[in-house]
């Protein structure tokens, strides 16, 4: 071997050190600390003594409450506008470069500025509050960019076929959308809407912004809530003595991005004759 | 350019001058022919001669297609294709098959009732017009009992006969063909010619083909396109026999046996 391509073989050695051995040790860290308080009464119960005992119950309803109304909201309007820029702005044209150069900034924004302005407009500005809503709707904005460019992408690869053919039965828009190119590109948005889910499940910032710290269950979505993520970050910061709580809600939260992972993962080897 | 002699009673579709654009750069300049109706036409030439944008003018798919300009005269029976507003009552008139199979991601019925439900037919109609038109290109017996399937799943030579079923299906006056059974292999490309020649007489059919021999197997009528300098131009058109032998054009003599082209 030519000296010089030592180097290029020590390479290898590079994703071990960079992406496995952190994750491995991230896991390492999250189980020796949170073990000891995970059971199956820490997924049943509701918190107590501001999250030192109890388990996370209320946590992982709101969780579920803020993701739905993020999902009611961001899913239509995502496949909406992504239909539209698949459907009526060519690539490369003029528009195209504008809508894309604005959703990639979109998409860049750093969270705590979607935090910030949900909490201006949904929390103070629309008077929602710290709720439920402030939050599903804040996060829903900032998933967004994410959910239009993945089903942009899907619906962009729609054989082009299925177009013509339509294009010469004289098929209308609104049967060509429905019947052909959202069942065509399923797959791909239901992945996109996966990786949102995934996006919006592990955001902190946003929703200590709107919506809010409460630990107890909420009634509906004017209530607030408080997510796991933000639980996390409380347990940690906030809390003495909350270690060991915010590694065994990190463990949940890490179990449900697996589990979410390995959904778009099974998604994406699905059979050619599953995904028809 | 020696053009065919018309029959007594109006052609199924008249060309008349038609030149096609894209942007700066021409297509096909002054193309004329003329099918009579329930015969088959082949068009033939070399590629980037304008065939298929000829066709595709036809029913106006070339609409699609941006900065993409026809001018001209183009009638199917009487009526002025370039002049109608009304796109879907033309490509219910004017059906069309592409050259790949291209069935919907529906099941094998679906793909026949999606385009009866677009145009409106009743729901208890729909069912009877799939069979019909499944009969009517020979796949009845062949899918009759796998009519839920996934079309995509059919073998290659069934998905374009399939395809064609479904251009039968809205009961169209003329048919337009893209090269039929240039991806087929040999066996589903003679199925498909049957299929085509059985369709002469109660459809008028206007076919792209690179293949000069299946020309001469189906076609009554062939016009020969030619490229001259950068612009597609007809420079033949005539009986089939007259073609092979007899053409009147040099290029028509040169190309048909196989000297150039």
């Amino acid at each position: 071997m030519h000296p010089r391509d030592r180097w290029f073989a020590a390479l290898g050695a590079l994703p071990w050190l960079a992406v496995v051995v952190p994750m491995a040790m991230m896991a390492a860290a999250l189980v020796s600390q949170g073990h000891g308080a995970i059971s199956l009464n820490f997924l049943l119960e509701d918190p107590s003594r501001a999250g030192r005992a109890g388990g996370i119950a209320s946590l992982l309803l709101s969780t579920a409450w803020i993701l739905a109304v993020a999902l009611a909201v961001a899913v239509p309007v995502g496949i909406g506008c992504a239909v539209y820029l698949s459907e009526e702005v060519l690539p490369g044209s003029a528009a195209e470069k504008r809508l894309g150069f604005v959703l990639d900034l979109l998409a860049a924004t750093p969270s705590v500025v979607y935090g910030l302005f949900g909490y201006q407009f949904f929390a103070i500005t629309l008077g929602f509050g710290f709720s439920i809503l402030s939050g599903g709707l804040a996060l829903s904005l900032m998933v967004l960019p994410l959910m239009i460019r993945s089903a942009e992408q899907a619906l962009r690869a729609v054989p082009g076929s299925y177009r013509q053919a339509s294009a010469a039965l004289s098929i209308t828009r609104w049967g060509w959308v429905r019947r052909i190119l959202l069942p065509s590109a399923a797959q791909g948005i239901a992945v996109g809407i996966i990786l949102s889910v995934g996006r919006a499940l592990a955001e902190t910032a946003v929703l200590l912004f709107t919506a809010g710290y409460v630990l107890r269950r909420p009634d509906s979505v004017f209530d607030s809530g408080r997510s796991l993520s933000v639980h996390i970050y409380d347990m940690a910061m906030n809390v003495p003595g909350g270690t060991e709580r915010a590694a065994a809600t990190a463990l949940v939260l890490v179990t449900l991005l697996i589990l979410i992972n390995m959904v778009v993962r099974g998604l994406l080897r699905a059979p050619a004759s599953l995904r028809q | 350019m020696t053009i065919l002699e018309l029959p007594s009673t109006t052609p199924a579709l008249t060309l008349n001058q038609v030149d096609i654009r894209y942007g700066e750069r021409a297509a096909i300049a002054n193309a004329s022919l003329s099918v009579a109706g329930g015969e088959l036409m082949a068009l033939v030439g070399p590629s980037g001669c304008g065939k298929t944008s000829l066709l595709t003018a036809i029913n106006r798919m070339t609409d699609t297609i941006p900065g993409c300009r026809v001018t001209g005269s183009i009638l199917v029976g009487d009526r002025d294709v370039l002049a109608v507003s009304d796109l879907a009552a033309l490509r219910r008139e004017v059906g069309m098959v592409f050259q790949q199979p291209n069935p919907f991601p529906l099941s094998v019925v679906d793909n026949l009732r999606f385009p009866l439900a677009e145009h409106g037919i009743p729901r208890h109609e729909r069912n009877a017009r799939a069979e019909a038109a499944l009969r009517d290109v020979g796949l009845w017996d062949e899918v009759a009992d796998r009519l839920t399937t996934p079309a995509l799943s059919l073998s290659g030579g069934q998905q374009q006969r399939l395809c064609i079923a479904r251009a039968l299906i809205l009961e169209p006056r003329l048919l337009l063909l893209d090269e039929p059974c240039s991806a087929l292999d040999p066996v589903a490309s003679e199925v498909v010619e049957k299929l085509i020649v059985s369709l002469k007489g109660r459809y008028t059919l206007l076919m792209v083909t690179h293949n000069l021999a299946q020309a001469r197997r189906l076609a009554d009528t062939v016009t020969v396109c030619w490229v001259d300098g950068q612009c597609g131009c007809v420079i033949e058109s005539n009986r089939c026999t007259q073609i092979f032998e007899a053409p009147a054009h040099p290029i028509t003599a040169a190309y048909c046996a196989g000297r150039t082209g």
